[in-house]
């Protein structure tokens, strides 16, 4: 991590949803850096926080109800959270973009394809409209549907390729950070394989430094450098693809592989992990996981515990692991 | 093992104003008692509408359903009601399939309570035995469905869906609405009240590592047609179809050290409606001939193996 360039540097981020009845705490306390071109794979269930974090470093949490109580988002140095809604917009697009999760809802369906992408290159580009109109269409290309469906509405395209138009008006000012919210949840196994290769393809010609978030740990192992396991609103463990998927440390990681079915072993009984999420309004004084951890102790319950070093790169939120158990 | 179930040349054609939609066309498999029959597919191939006429949610176009022997689709008003005793369904979506204005308990009870076999008392006694069996706090039998997390509201259904004591039921995704740790603890408890009580199962899902663990025996669906069948083990082992080898080699292993050698397909599923006859994946098959539009059959490749392609043997040498 020291001789190369730290592109994106998350510190300490703290978001809540504050309502008159109650506060939920969102994301609590996240940090975490991204050298420029690696993929990071943002791994947790519903309700983990994982897309509030895509939310707060694109700038478009929604504020009220959100609150960004604390934190720092360094982009190549320039601390995001410090900038005028005018800058951050011409950060967003440029230098940042969002893949949203549902294709079917984040296309406007009262607007053409090709005019939708054309909207985005418009608006960074200071270019003539008939060379809008020419990139749009090679946008169009590259994620593979011909250029003559430019007039065409969302609703004569599939979900494949809706996504791949959502993929084209994100990729459209060549972005240096793609935050892909869920890309391919929404999408067939066959479809999601066309969707997986080129971003793929994308991300090696372009350089493109990623944020992937899913709870697909197929797609992360495909896709992903490093991974970032969240739970409750934190990372509970981070580290290289082979840190988390072949030396995982974390009870909750652990738990996550065993309840996968998989594919390449026959097991009669999956292994669940025990109980709920935790109310995200009500969350544990201590580890957020104790509630459901298996070796659970008294400290793991009293205090709030950091996230410590076991190897490097390899980080992990966890008493026994610490504790040298 | 007997035949608890048999569908022969089963159909099902909805009438659009752009033309017939084929969403089941010519299926024909049985289940044996006591297993499991995964249905793979990608969305609109018509797996669900399948299970839908099995539990005769939805009268089908042509063919036969053999239920213990009796043809379901032939059946009058009062051996229908009797038949639903006997087949029930697990719904994918627990969010829109319990009634919002039904406590817990309510949900259970009513089909309890239509089947006339159980007076109140009787009712409420066996609503909190299937409340115990599937894992549901007896605090929780008076809670709306808005108050239960996915998977409690899932153990909801499952336990309505047990409450007459069925020999079938089919269960139509019924976890692909929960997250990786929840999804485990259903499927566990599937497996182990199969287990208890002799249960058969038809489980259609899209996620291939779940049809996997938990089926016996998987039919592999594309555009309305059944184009692979056989043991869950053969599936994975060795397959024979285009369509079904595509399929699995998309499935993002998590196994990192090796790297994926997907056969990624071209284009999109083709229109269902007023289909060609002939081999509908042939548009997106790299192995299509001039046979492939004609009809296809399906055939024994190996023992209790079939497939329903006419280039299975010379492709798979």
């Amino acid at each position: 991590m020291s001789e190369k360039k730290v592109f994106l540097q998350v510190k300490d981020l703290n978001v809540e949803y504050v309502t008159k009845q109650e506060t939920v705490s969102a994301v609590n306390g996240v940090s975490f850096q991204l050298e420029k071109g690696k993929v990071l794979g943002l791994v947790g269930e519903t309700g983990a926080g994982k897309t509030t974090i895509a939310r707060s470093i694109l700038g478009v949490l929604q504020e009220p109800p959100a609150v960004l109580k604390k934190g720092e988002i360094l982009l190549d140095g320039r601390n995001l959270l410090k900038l005028t809604e005018e800058e951050m917009c011409s950060v967003r697009g440029e230098k940042i973009t969002m893949i949203f999760q549902d294709p079917m809802t984040s296309l406007n369906p009262v607007m053409s394809v090709g005019k939708q992408i054309a909207e985005v290159i418009a608006l960074h580009d200071k270019i003539s409209k008939s060379d809008i109109r020419k990139k749009a269409e090679d946008m169009l290309e590259t994620v593979g549907i011909p250029a003559e469906r430019y007039d065409e509405f969302p609703h004569q395209f599939s979900g494949g390729m809706k996504q791949r138009v959502v993929i084209a008006i994100a990729l459209a000012c060549n972005p240096q950070l793609l935050l892909a919210d869920e890309p391919t949840t929404a999408l067939d196994v066959t479809i999601q394989a066309q969707v997986l290769e080129l971003m793929q393809k994308l991300n090696q010609e372009n350089n493109t430094t990623t944020i992937l978030i899913t709870h697909d740990l197929g797609v992360v192992a495909q896709m992903c450098d490093e991974v970032a396991i969240v739970y409750a609103g934190e990372i509970v463990e981070s580290g290289t693809l082979e840190d988390i998927f072949e030396n995982p440390v974390h009870p909750y990681t652990i738990g996550l592989f065993g309840a996968l079915p998989k594919l390449n072993e026959d097991v009669e009984w999956l292994s669940p992990i025990d109980g709920m999420p935790p109310d995200p309004t009500n969350l544990p004084e201590g580890c957020k996981f104790s509630p459901r951890c298996p070796y659970a102790k008294e400290q793991c319950i009293c205090s709030r515990i950091e996230l410590k070093v076991i190897t490097p790169g390899h980080k992990c939120r966890c008493l026994l692991e610490q504790g040298g158990n | 093992m007997s035949r608890l179930i048999e569908i022969q040349n089963l159909k099902k054609y909805f009438k659009t104003g752009r033309g017939m939609v084929h969403a089941v066309d010519d299926v024909t498999f049985h289940i044996e008692q006591g297993r499991t029959m995964g249905i793979v597919g990608e969305s609109g191939c018509g797996k669900s509408t399948l299970g839908r006429m099995l539990v005769h949610l939805e009268e089908s176009t042509g063919g036969q359903i053999i239920f213990n022997d009796e043809d379901v689709t032939q059946l009058g008003k009062n051996d229908m009601k009797k038949f639903r005793e006997h087949a029930q369904m697990i719904f994918q979506d627990p969010y829109s399939s319990l009634d919002p204005r039904y406590t817990v308990e309510d949900s259970i009870k009513e089909s309890l309570m239509i089947s006339g076999k159980y007076n109140r008392t009787q009712a409420l006694a066996k609503t909190q035995e299937l409340m115990d069996l599937v894992g549901i706090a007896p605090r929780l039998r008076l809670s709306y469905p808005h108050e239960l997390d996915g998977g409690r509201r899932q153990r909801v259904g499952i336990a309505r869906a047990l409450a007459l004591d069925p020999e079938f039921i089919v269960c139509d995704e019924p976890v692909s609405a929960l997250d990786v740790s929840i999804q485990a603890q259903i499927l566990n408890l599937l497996k182990k009240l199969q287990q208890e009580h002799n249960l058969t199962y038809m489980f259609i899902t899209h996620d291939l590592s779940v049809v996997k663990h938990i089926s016996d025996d998987i039919c592999v669906m594309y555009l309305g047609q059944l184009v692979e069948t056989c043991s869950s083990h053969e599936l994975f082992e060795k397959q024979y179809h285009p369509y079904t080898k595509a399929l699995l080699s998309a499935i993002p292993s998590v196994d990192i050290r090796r790297k994926m050698n997907r056969i990624v397909l071209k284009g999109e599923i083709t229109s269902p409606i007023d289909p060609k006859p002939g081999c509908r994946f042939a548009a997106r098959c790299g192995y299509a001939c001039e046979k492939c539009h004609e009809p296809q059959k399906l055939e024994e490749i190996s023992p209790n193996h079939f497939v329903s392609c006419c280039r299975a043997k010379e492709i798979n040498i």
